[in-house]
């Protein structure tokens, strides 16, 4: 027969489940994204496994109204070891000479809306969010994740190296070169994918 | 008082990032400032950096399918 300490034990563990479980659904759209955004393929079973842990750990979340970043911050955790897992060395493939390129300088040049008087605007709405994902992707895992932490999701430059176990002037220096490659793939990609022959940048 | 060293475009724009997220020093964010009080192009590349930043923050979430959305709350369920 249960004790009534036994009881009590299985109401609060009840009770925590759904708390976590209500919290948990909430999120789904925000962790799946930032998943999408991380990893090319796989994102559904990165935002299981830090569901998971998330659940284990759920005891160490303070405010329930800080649940959203804690959640992105144990998969960001989990998605950080599983590249450590897969491969030793850091992917430093070479992404060549940046130092010279400019979106900015470029769309002036090139002028691929000759009849826009808003140019670099209309380049960045010409790219949803699909678009973005793609120009993300294309990027090594080192230039991608910070400029994913720091600029979509708002983390702290800070937090960006703590949650990358990385020096704070590797994330800056990291996320400088990654901004100058970002720029460069969105303009190849927008070439790529007829982004630029629409009417004015606009669908 | 030390005057501000002037500083060339390809120095001002490698800094415009890091400016407006107040990732630099005191004395380069003078020298930055100086450059941009003169210099036309510099805050062209400056207003196209703050329109970048607000494009990436305010990008709209990746849609999450049906299938995938029914499977993860299955999961949570499940826990």
């Amino acid at each position: 027969m249960e004790s009534v300490i036994e009881v009590n034990e299985a109401a609060v563990r009840d009770r925590t489940r759904d708390a976590f479980q209500g919290l948990a659904r909430a999120e789904l759209p925000a962790l799946y994204s930032l998943a999408r955004r991380l990893v090319r393929d796989g994102a559904e079973d990165l935002v299981q496994e830090a569901l998971l842990q998330a659940f284990r750990a759920f005891g160490t979340l303070k405010e329930e109204a800080a649940a959203g970043r804690w959640l992105k911050t144990i998969l960001v955790n989990v998605f950080r070891d599983q590249l450590r897992k897969r491969s030793r060395s850091v992917d430093e493939r070479p992404v060549g000479d940046l130092s010279d390129f400019s979106l900015y300088r470029t769309l002036v040049d090139e002028d691929p809306f000759p009849y826009s008087d808003t140019l670099h605007a209309d380049f960045l709405q010409a790219f949803d969010s699909e678009d973005l994902r793609e120009v993300l992707i294309r990027l090594p895992d080192i230039y991608r994740i910070p400029l994913v932490l720091r600029y979509i999701d708002g983390f702290a430059t800070k937090e960006v190296a703590r949650l990358m176990e990385a020096p704070l002037g590797t994330i800056l220096a990291r996320l400088h070169r990654g901004r100058r490659l970002f720029e460069r793939e969105m303009w190849t990609y927008a070439q790529e994918s007829g982004l630029l022959t629409k009417e004015d940048g606009h669908d | 008082m030390t005057e501000t060293r002037a500083i060339p475009c390809s120095e001002a724009v490698r800094q415009l990032w890091d400016y407006l997220d107040h990732a630099i020093t005191p004395e380069n964010q003078e020298k930055v400032e100086k450059h941009l009080s003169f210099c036309r192009k510099c805050c062209g590349e400056l207003e196209f950096a703050k329109e970048m930043r607000a494009f990436l923050a305010t990008s709209s979430a990746e849609e999450i399918p049906s299938d995938v959305k029914e499977r993860l709350e299955r999961f949570v369920e499940g826990l």
